[in-house]
């Protein structure tokens, strides 16, 4: 696929032996590397989301474009098969389109950049990173409109397009891009941090180059590869078993009144090979909740929660793709047919995960986790100051982390790698509002012998008529507890207005006006539980009773019974016992009832009508 | 005759240098370090320091002292109970922390949160709120508050109380009063306030911050106290104890007692401030320093005779947002423990270390996996074939048998496992010297490299070749050299402002008012420890950024450049340091963030130290034959003792240098030379 390259050096890069010390040490250097991508961009983005949040993500690759150092897997070779021009040394590749890159980006919204490192006239590897940007244009601020029927009306869609030509950037390109967002400063900054970093890599690639050969450096990418197919193939087969399991879980609702969808996956494996077929799940949406998931970008969530089994400081990549099979239906909600809308795919992302934990769970309980990777909750405030400027204010929320073998889940805590909370003070003096509490949900938490972490709750009052979108999930279904862990609570979004009047606004909405004085309760979910909660350490339970994290009467979920702030030891036997018995055996999955329950449950519980049953448009139903 | 004192209080070790303030003369003593109550080992040293110099203790002046008593309060989770008071609203701030995970995807399922610092049983709201402009939203409720202290002072367990409320950063009164309040309830102890300590934006680093100094505060104190208190009956009432501070200057015992969130670095600075004086003497101004321990290394960046603060401080989980001599650490030392995961078959070394207990193999401690210690002793870098004075005993079978635990694994000989374990660990310190150069835009090729540090010396050279940073430079006394960095630095204090404004809106007048401001503040600490007006120095910094960026430069001017140039020389300033980091600077859109007045105490110069007159030929500094591995072969070493070297003296490599607390390794090819200062200067041979 290098005839794409145009390289004036074209001696092959030969395999030679590299001694296991060599291997470790460039291995090192590269993961370093990418450290220092991560660094580059913080320091230089200008953005809250990517600068304060840390939703970007970097990648190094071998030239034949498979990920040597990276978190979400390489898009280079479904890139390359799509790309018709040809790349220099100095090109810089940007691009935003899930449907021109294999689903490598799976939003418009997160812009990514691509450097082909050339050595000596050669090309050596490639550098990529991609960063999610504050605007892309289209309906909304923030441009994830729910209810967008089409990409088109999600913002601008970049196809792969050379930003840099011959180290030159394409200025006028570049602006006629910034001219479609709302937010250019922001977007230019960022983007040009996205490129310092990418070059920031490739500097460091021709180092290591030059520092051990580049025979050698080519060679121990390989054997990089290849220990991950080693690694890969023990944790298959230890696993993934072959008698075949189901798993499903849902996304509540498409944000236009249908829901929930299903999402079906089974896995078994057939000699070393995994194999995961999503057969079953629901057509797409005709909102934008469809997540176009990569089937190379599953293997690698895949992997990357499997592999520290093994070997807790490997370098992850690419190395065990042709280990795993993935089938996803075209026309589903997760392989939506062009000109699908996509931008709010974070709900089913975040989901795949959950999907993930019970599906390998069934095989090994003991090592399963409860759900919480349940969303990435956005929250949107844009308007006009009292100075007549424009303000876009975006934030990503975080939940409850799940009951974990390991023990409680942290309360408030981010599932996402490397993502921070903004400061409020920073929040306060750059926006026109303020946040009058920020402290986790006492009891939403799933009980369990290990507590699931406590959903956050943040109250912002506004401090200027404006407009605010949210994006959040887990508001119907639960995150399940596993284990005898009970299901986490759900997410509740409640605007209380200055006029006094209070209303529940549904987990997805745009275009929401705010007044001055309205105050907005974003409230997240919690983690489910893990294990059996009446085996929990009374004194665990009297710590989280003092500490706030569960009530004296949350408290008896865990069976424990606490007078004048000690732990009651024979009401607590008794009331054990009594509620052991009525549970009877401990289930591996409590999903809080059946869909049908739930939603019958659903207008009394949550204030909100329950979704209808998805109906899908003909011409996009599945064969 | 006047003499002053530098302690260094380590986890092993005690190191004591006394230095005759006329002439320069020294005098070491390394004695083992009282982890209990760390003033025994200090007496314990001084006595047998002035015992073995024959000097009367009466006749020293002045204690200069680095310590690690805040530094192990935090990283052993022994520090004080401490009750914290937030805004309403925001009890949770440390348990919501940043809510970051650290890892990648997935990294959550294994994370295990610390418990907090400040336990939520013992935190407590107060009905107030400051808004973004530092304007009064709500009032303190005084009478509520009242009450939540007394029923706080009622658990009886709180040791120490922290104040931080929401924008004090901006607007402080709301905590001065809560402290008054406060002080009327909890009579006896300590309380710390951030728009004091800290006044920096971000509440949960503010709170952290303020947390910690509450959290070392009583531990601090009592030890300071304790200690000054000996000290004054052992050397009389004059006795003038300093401690060191993270950022590299000195504060005295009562201010050190206050901020103690100020020491947590301590320990690293006295290296990098003793690698500063004895380089600078020889005329090296730009080094890069490496420290290498038995658990960790420490790494910095000094340009001209300075090093680089950061405003920022790391210790193990815990990081505030104190200012601190820009160290970084990497999990490699002489203890970290070489393994190799059974699939991958990869050779992985540290971040896990055999501590002090078991130790090194090596060490017959009942250590038997292997350490890097261990596989320089199967090297002959370690020689355990002579007894040298003082050293430990080395068992060089013990080594053998733990490092052909990694050689059966990756199926290779003994000597090629030494060598690959010594190899990632100079790759693993080689990324850490990366980070403080390369990657700050510094070419280290322009630096020269110090290796100190119980195990430095054995690296220096192999980390030289990797770096490319010559000469390699082993300073006297590389195990003792924190307490020549204590006993040769000098007081000084700091006072900051948050002060966010667009450069092109502010002006050179009002920035004046602010400074002068500080400068008082700053200065008041000194004066209240007896150093007249007259006897500081003040300098000022800003910390800029482009408008909207999180990152920012702390810019150093004078008064004079700025009454000049007005507040273009903060521009043109940044504009050099940001195209240097990231190779690009802005039009527009510069940022002050904060500004901060710097007083130091002016001292003179110590004498440098007088140099014997003997001059002993190579054979006669020469102690044994012996043999070292590199690059997959032996080659016959002698083995030298340092004691015995002179200016100019000529060694080439390969090469051992042995002395009381450290070996140095001068490897096949490379050349070393005695300057008149008494570095050992590493350099490839012509």
């Amino acid at each position: 696929m290098n005839n794409k390259i145009l390289q004036t050096n074209t001696s092959p890069l030969k395999r030679v032996e590299v001694d296991t010390v060599t291997v470790d040490i460039i291995e090192n250097a590269l993961s370093n590397a990418r450290e220092e991508m991560d660094a580059v961009l913080f320091r230089t983005a200008m953005s809250p989301g990517i600068r304060e949040q840390g939703d970007c993500f970097p990648m190094i690759a071998n030239k034949d474009g498979k990920m040597v150092v990276g978190q979400f897997g390489s898009f280079i070779h479904g890139f390359l098969e799509a790309y018709t021009g040809q790349l220099e040394e100095g090109d810089v590749i940007l691009t935003n389109d899930p449907y021109m890159t294999n689903a490598a980006v799976s939003h418009l919204p997160d812009w990514i950049v691509l450097v082909p490192i050339f050595k000596e006239s050669r090309h050596i590897a490639w550098s990529a990173m991609f960063g999610h940007m504050s605007d892309n244009g289209g309906m909304v601020p923030g441009s994830i409109p729910i209810k967008a029927e089409s990409i088109f009306q999600e913002g601008i869609r970049i196809p792969p397009t050379k930003l840099y030509k011959k180290g030159v950037l394409q200025s006028d390109l570049l602006d006629l891009i910034l001219h479609n967002v709302r937010t250019p400063q922001w977007n230019r900054f960022d983007l040009n941090a996205l490129v310092a970093a990418c070059n920031t890599a490739a500097k460091r690639c021709v180092e290591i180059s030059e520092r051990f050969g580049d025979d050698m450096f080519y060679s121990t990418m390989e054997i990089m590869l290849e220990r991950n197919h080693v690694a890969m193939e023990a944790i298959i087969n230890m696993l993934v078993p072959e008698e075949p399991r189901t798993f499903v879980d849902y996304v509540c609702d498409d944000g236009v009144g249908m829901g929930p969808y299903k999402i079906q996956c089974k896995m078994w494996r057939e000699g070393n090979r995994a194999i995961f077929d999503f057969e079953g799940t629901d057509p797409q949406a005709n909102s934008s909740i469809n997540f176009y998931l990569n089937e190379d970008m599953f293997k690698m969530f895949f992997g990357s929660f499997t592999i520290n089994l093994v070997d807790p400081q490997i370098v992850f990549n690419d190395g065990f793709y042709d280990l795993v099979d993935v089938h996803i239906p075209a026309g589903s909600l997760l392989k939506p047919n062009f000109p699908a809308a996509l931008s709010g795919r974070t709900h089913a992302l975040g989901r795949i995960f959950d999907v993930m934990g019970g599906l390998l769970g069934q095989g090994a309980p003991e090592a399963m986790n409860a759900a919480g990777f349940s969303d990435s909750p956005h929250l949107f405030y844009s308007g006009y100051d009292d100075k007549g400027e424009w303000f876009q204010l975006f934030q990503i929320g975080f939940g409850g982390i799940p009951g974990r073998p390991v023990g409680d889940g942290p309360d408030g805590h981010s599932l996402w790698p490397g993502f921070t909370n903004v400061p409020n003070e920073f929040i306060e003096a750059y926006f026109p509002l303020r946040v009058e509490k920020y402290e986790t949900i006492t009891d939403s938490g799933g009980a369990g012998k290990h507590r699931g972490g406590n959903g956050l709750s943040v109250a912002y009052r506004f401090l200027n008529d404006g407009n605010i979108a949210i994006h959040d999930e887990r508001w119907l279904t639960y995150p399940w507890g596993v284990n005898g862990g009970t299901p986490g609570q759900r997410s509740t979004k409640i605007l209380k207005r200055a006029d006094g009047t209070q209303q529940i606004l549904p987990a997805k909405c745009d275009g929401v006006a705010v007044k001055t004085g309205d105050l907005l309760y974003f409230n997240t979910w919690g983690g489910g539980g893990w294990g059996d909660p009446f085996l929990r350490d009374c004194n665990s339970v009297l710590d989280d009773v003092n500490r706030g994290l569960v009530s004296i009467e949350g408290a008896k979920r865990y069976g424990v019974v606490i007078v004048d702030g000690v732990v009651d030891a024979r009401q607590t036997t008794t009331l054990r016992a009594a509620l052991t018995e009525k549970r009877g055996e401990t289930q591996l999955f409590d999903f809080g009832g059946t869909i049908e329950e739930i939603k019958a449950r659903c207008l009394e519980e949550t204030g909100l009508p329950a979704p209808q049953t998805p109906s899908f448009l003909k011409s996009r139903a599945l064969k | 005759m006047s003499y002053r004192l530098g302690v260094d209080v380590g986890g092993t070790f005690t190191d004591l240098l006394l230095i005759n303030e006329v002439n320069g003369q020294t005098h070491t003593a390394k004695v083992p370090s009282t982890p209990e109550d760390s003033s025994i080992g200090v007496l314990n040293g001084i006595d047998r320091i002035c015992r073995e110099s024959g000097i009367d203790p009466k006749k020293i002046s002045r204690v200069m002292h680095g310590t690690t008593v805040a530094t192990n309060a935090v990283l052993t989770g022994k520090g004080a109970k401490v009750g914290l008071v937030t805004t309403k609203g925001y009890k949770q701030v440390l348990q919501v922390a940043r809510s970051f995970c650290p890892g990648g995807l997935g990294g959550w399922v294994s994370f295990v949160k610390k418990p907090l610092l400040a336990p939520l049983e013992l935190t407590i709201e107060a009905d107030e709120r400051m808004g973004a402009n530092g304007e009064t939203v709500d009032t303190l409720d005084e009478a509520a508050l009242r009450a939540s202290l007394t029923t706080l002072k009622n658990t009886g367990q709180v040791e120490a109380l922290t104040i931080c409320f929401i924008n004090a950063y901006l607007n402080g009164a709301h905590e001065q009063r809560a402290k008054e309040v406060a002080a009327e309830i909890f009579t006896d102890i300590p309380i710390s306030i951030s728009s004091d300590l800290v006044p920096e934006m971000q509440e949960y680093e503010r709170t952290e911050t303020t947390v910690v100094n509450s959290y070392v505060r009583p531990e601090v104190a009592r030890y300071v106290e304790n200690l000054n208190r000996s000290l004054i009956t052992t050397m009389g009432e004059d006795l003038h104890l300093s401690i060191l501070r993270s950022d590299g200057g000195l504060a005295s015992a009562r201010a050190s007692a206050e901020s103690p969130v100020n020491l947590l670095m301590s320990g690293p600075a006295g290296g990098v401030s003793g690698a500063m004086h004895f380089c600078k003497k020889a005329g090296f101004n730009d080094i890069l320093t490496f420290d290498m321990g038995g658990t960790s290394t420490d790494v910095a960046l000094i340009q001209n005779a300075k090093a680089r603060v950061r405003r920022e401080t790391r210790v193990g989980d815990v990081t505030v947002r104190a200012p601190s001599v820009d160290v970084r650490t990497v999990g490699a030392g002489g203890g970290s423990l070489a393994f190799v995961p059974e699939l991958t078959k990869a050779l992985r070394v540290g971040p896990e270390s055999a501590g002090a207990k078991p130790g090194p193999a090596a060490y017959m401690k009942g250590g038997t996996e292997p350490t890097v210690c261990d596989a320089n002793v199967v090297l002959g870098y370690l020689p355990s074939n002579v007894q040298l004075g003082g050293a430990m005993a080395i068992d060089k079978d013990a080594a053998v048998a733990a490092v052909k635990k990694v050689a059966d694994a990756m199926d290779l000989t003994i000597e090629e496992a030494a060598e690959g374990i010594v190899k990632i660990a100079n790759e693993a310190m080689f990324g850490a010297l990366r980070l403080v150069s390369v990657e700050q835009g510094f070419d280290p090729r322009d630096f020269a490299l110090v290796g100190f540090g119980g195990a430095g010396p054995l690296h220096a050279n192999a980390l030289g070749i990797l770096t490319q940073a010559w000469p390699t430079i082993i300073p006297p006394g590389p195990g003792v050299l924190c307490a020549y960095g204590d006993a040769t630095t000098v007081v000084r204090d700091e006072a900051s402002k948050t002060f966010v404004k667009l450069l092109k809106d502010a002006s050179a007048v009002e920035l004046e008012t602010v400074l002068d401001e500080l400068k008082h503040k700053a200065s008041a600490t000194l004066i209240t420890d007896g150093i007249a007006l007259c006897d500081q120095k003040v300098t000022y910094q800003a910390d800029l950024r482009y408008t909207g960026q999180a990152f920012q430069l702390s810019i150093e001017f004078t008064l004079a450049e700025l009454q000049a140039q007005g507040v273009e020389v903060l521009k043109s300033q940044f504009d050099k340091e940001h195209t240097q980091l990231f190779t690009f600077a802005l039009e527009e859109g510069h940022e002050i963030v904060m500004v901060r007045a710097i007083a130091t105490a002016s001292s003179g110069e110590l004498p440098t130290m007088p140099q014997g007159s003997a001059v002993n030929t190579l054979d006669e500094c020469k102690l044994a034959d012996s043999q070292i591995y590199f690059e997959g072969q032996y080659h016959p070493t002698p083995i030298y003792d340092r004691n015995k070297m002179q200016t100019d003296l000529q060694i080439p490599g390969p090469a051992i240098v042995s002395e009381m607390d450290s070996t140095t390794v001068i490897l096949p090819g490379y050349h070393t030379k005695v300057d008149a200062v008494g570095n050992l200067l590493i350099n490839p041979a012509k």
